[in-house]
């Protein structure tokens, strides 16, 4: 792949520097247990974002709050500009700039992959069928499985399924996509094949946050890298500076464990 | 490896597959099958002929009773017990009361508009039956909504004011609709409004205009069933005088149809994040399912009125019918909350970050699902529903079960009961046989698509 095109759509987005999205000192609770912990973080449009950690640290709860999935309860959650809110209609709203690709792919089991692609686009956004499936063909096209259009989720393997989801969260055609460990349900085979697909859509421009174990995407892709631990953004920083010299200890110790085992 | 080396080197034999051989004799074909299943080892030999000597026993003492003893013509049972006493079934008792098995006391010279009620409701779901059919989801809709009311002037006849016309109107409205949007859509693949869109506003008008002429022509059909309802009399008839199959099919079609949506409303409601609600739902269905049938049927029949204003008086059928619905709903909530427990929580999710709202995402993605693994049980429910309405015997209806038992209270046939009831048992076996068919058909069918 080409790192220049990379290097250079970083560029123009660090110019624009819009706000994509801004939390702003959020806090969450489950029960009486605190998970996220004064979070303060900004991401600007055309920036990809790597965030990695160990296991219940926090990560996978703070991109599924940015899309509401989780309700915070404590700071703000700001997406191009507007505020999560009680007024559910605009929740919604805000919610339609955002997609998200799951780790267990959680694909409509019983609708086929066309229509899994055109459903949300039919009923949320009022698009024609014909033109719904023309959206749908077109990212299937661009996650290289047009021709399993008229398969059913179970019917593809593990890989395939996962860049349908991708797919099908593209057609609501969003200015953000969060990814949540999208490969860590995946055989080791077809980890690739995602990816792929995901360096992809960072090369067109794509604002995207990538919770993920997998560090050479991030080496080759993220502008920043995030390493969060008990709730807590504990480093961010361009990936070179990340990997090889990374300031806190607690870093250090978790990329010892996950580089060299 | 070493040893690839030195093969690779030398020639590869050739490998030629031996011909196939005919499989010997004694294991294929039936004889190979009984070998295998019925006669495979001495212990089992010995088990088909005992099994096979009581299903002989079995089946030729039923047929001996019920066909070959059996008589067919008498007057009387006196006669019957004469010409082969109690070893023949009495047949012409049955055949003597058929009607009245099928429909009750409903007036002999209006049996056909029973008959043509159920014919209207055979030719409403027809369509859904047919490949090219598109617009099933509506046909479906409008046979609950619209059917009732045409079937209950057929049913029930008497005064109509003109709310009563109006409705009857909609339901041939939605009867006539039915078939001509599936003979349009047989044709030429468009509905019927469709189709007449295009023909009446057919010059250079956009697709929205010319559907708006579409729905007017509907207008345009509720308008001539409004001449026809108004031209039609049919006598009153009360609903005292129905019984029998019509009156368990009645009662069941109902309990039945209202069970789902009701059941599914409950289901929800008991898992929704609002505590009024759960608290509602989760009352009513704890309280309708501790409770027997037999003592809810009791309690609308003798209580309810007691609790109405006087001069209120609700029909005794209409009692039992809501008692049978309220049973059904709380049942059915539960097998249909079953379904929702089995759908991952991904599902909720993902349909919630592609945008979908809480009804859409219930409607189009996990009802669906949730119905289908419940097929089984939810065809179960409708069965037992079904036999259940036999318990309106005991707060007096007549109902199939009742009917089959004043056989017996026949001053001409005193004494007769065996054989209505083997008559209704064919009968009820009949109608559950079929449903159960039709689920395990169902079944194979959305599994077909769904899985590998």
């Amino acid at each position: 792949m080409s790192t220049d095109t990379i290097e250079q759509t970083v560029a123009s987005a660090k110019q624009s520097g819009r706000k994509m999205i801004e939390l702003v000192g959020m806090n969450k609770w489950y029960g009486n247990f605190q998970v996220l912990k004064d979070i303060d973080l900004t991401v600007y449009e055309g920036e990809r974002i790597v965030v990695c950690g160990p296991s219940g640290s926090g990560k996978s709860t703070m991109i599924r709050c940015i899309n509401q999935l989780e309700i915070h309860q404590e700071g703000n959650v700001i997406v191009n500009g507007k505020a999560y809110g009680k007024d559910e209609k605009q929740n919604d709203l805000i919610r339609r700039d955002i997609g998200m690709v799951f780790q267990s792919f959680n694909l409509f089991p019983h609708l086929s992959v066309l229509e899994n692609c055109t459903m949300a686009q039919i009923w949320v956004k009022e698009t024609p069928k014909a033109e719904a499936e023309a959206v749908a063909m077109h990212f299937l096209e661009r996650v290289r499985i047009p021709e399993q259009a008229l398969k059913y989720p179970l019917q593809l393997s593990g890989g395939q399924q996962q860049r349908v989801a991708i797919a099908r969260a593209l057609c609501m055609n969003p200015k953000i996509m969060l990814f949540d460990e999208p490969t860590s349900a995946l055989d080791p085979e077809m980890i690739n094949e995602v990816l792929e697909a995901m360096i992809e859509l960072a090369k067109s421009g794509m604002t995207m946050i990538v919770v993920t174990h997998e560090m050479n995407f991030a080496r080759k892709v993220a502008d920043r890298v995030i390493f969060m631990d008990q709730g807590e953004i504990v480093e961010q920083a361009p990936p070179h500076e990340f990997f090889d010299n990374p300031r806190y200890d607690r870093t250090q110790l978790f990329l010892s464990q996950i580089l060299h085992h | 490896m070493s040893d690839s080396t030195t093969t690779t080197k030398t020639q590869p034999l050739i490998f030629q597959p031996k011909p196939e051989r005919a499989a010997p004799p004694s294991t294929v074909g039936v004889i190979g099958w009984m070998r295998e299943n019925l006669f495979s080892s001495v212990s089992n030999t010995l088990m088909t002929i005992v099994g096979a000597y009581i299903v002989y026993t079995f089946l030729s003492a039923v047929l001996g009773w019920a066909v070959f003893n059996a008589v067919w013509q008498a007057e009387d049972r006196r006669e019957c017990l004469d010409l082969v006493g109690r070893s023949g079934a009495c047949w012409p008792g049955v055949i003597q009361w058929f009607d009245n098995l099928i429909y009750g006391l409903y007036p002999k010279d209006q049996l056909w508009r029973i008959n043509f009620g159920f014919l209207a409701l055979i030719l409403w779901v027809a369509p859904l039956w047919i490949k090219r059919v598109q617009s099933k989801v509506a046909i479906g809709i409008t046979a609950v909504m619209l059917y009732p009311f045409l079937a209950s002037y057929f049913f029930l006849g008497g005064e109509k004011g003109i709310i009563w016309t109006v409705l009857i109107s909609a339901g041939l409205t939605g009867l006539i609709w039915v078939w001509l949007t599936t003979f349009t859509e047989i044709r030429s693949g468009k509905s019927f409004t469709r189709t007449m869109g295009e023909m009446l506003g057919a010059s250079g008008k956009s697709e929205e205009e010319q559907l708006k002429f579409g729905r007017l022509s509907l207008i345009g059909v509720f308008a001539i069933s409004m001449l026809l309802v108004s031209q039609w009399e049919l006598s009153f008839v009360s609903t005292r005088q129905w019984g029998g199959l019509f009156l368990t099919l009645v009662i069941s079609g109902i309990g039945i149809t209202f069970s789902m949506p009701s059941g599914i409303l409950l289901a929800l409601g008991r898992r929704s994040t609002m505590p009024l609600i759960r608290l509602l739902c989760t009352g009513f269905i704890e309280l309708f399912r501790s409770v027997p049938l037999i003592t809810i049927l009791f309690m609308f029949n003798t209580m309810l009125p007691l609790f109405l204003p006087v001069g209120v008086e609700v029909n005794q059928l209409l009692r039992a019918i809501v008692a049978v619905c309220l049973f059904a709903a709380a049942y059915m909530a539960e097998v249909i909350r079953g379904g929702l427990q089995a759908i991952p929580k991904g599902q909720y999710e993902a349909a919630a970050a592609m945008g979908l709202g809480y009804w859409q995402a219930t409607a189009l993605i996990i009802m669906p699902q949730a119905l289908k693994i419940m097929i089984p049980t939810i065809v179960g429910n409708f069965i037992g529903l079904f036999k259940d309405t036999t318990l309106v015997s005991i707060i007096g209806l007549f109902d199939l079960l009742n009917m089959a038992r004043s056989v017996g209270e026949d001053s001409r046939w005193l004494g007769l009961f065996i054989e209505p009831f083997f008559f209704i048992t064919l009968i009820y076996f009949f109608f559950c046989f079929l449903m159960s068919q039709y689920s395990i058909n169902l079944e194979r069918k959305l599994e077909a698509g769904a899985r590998r």
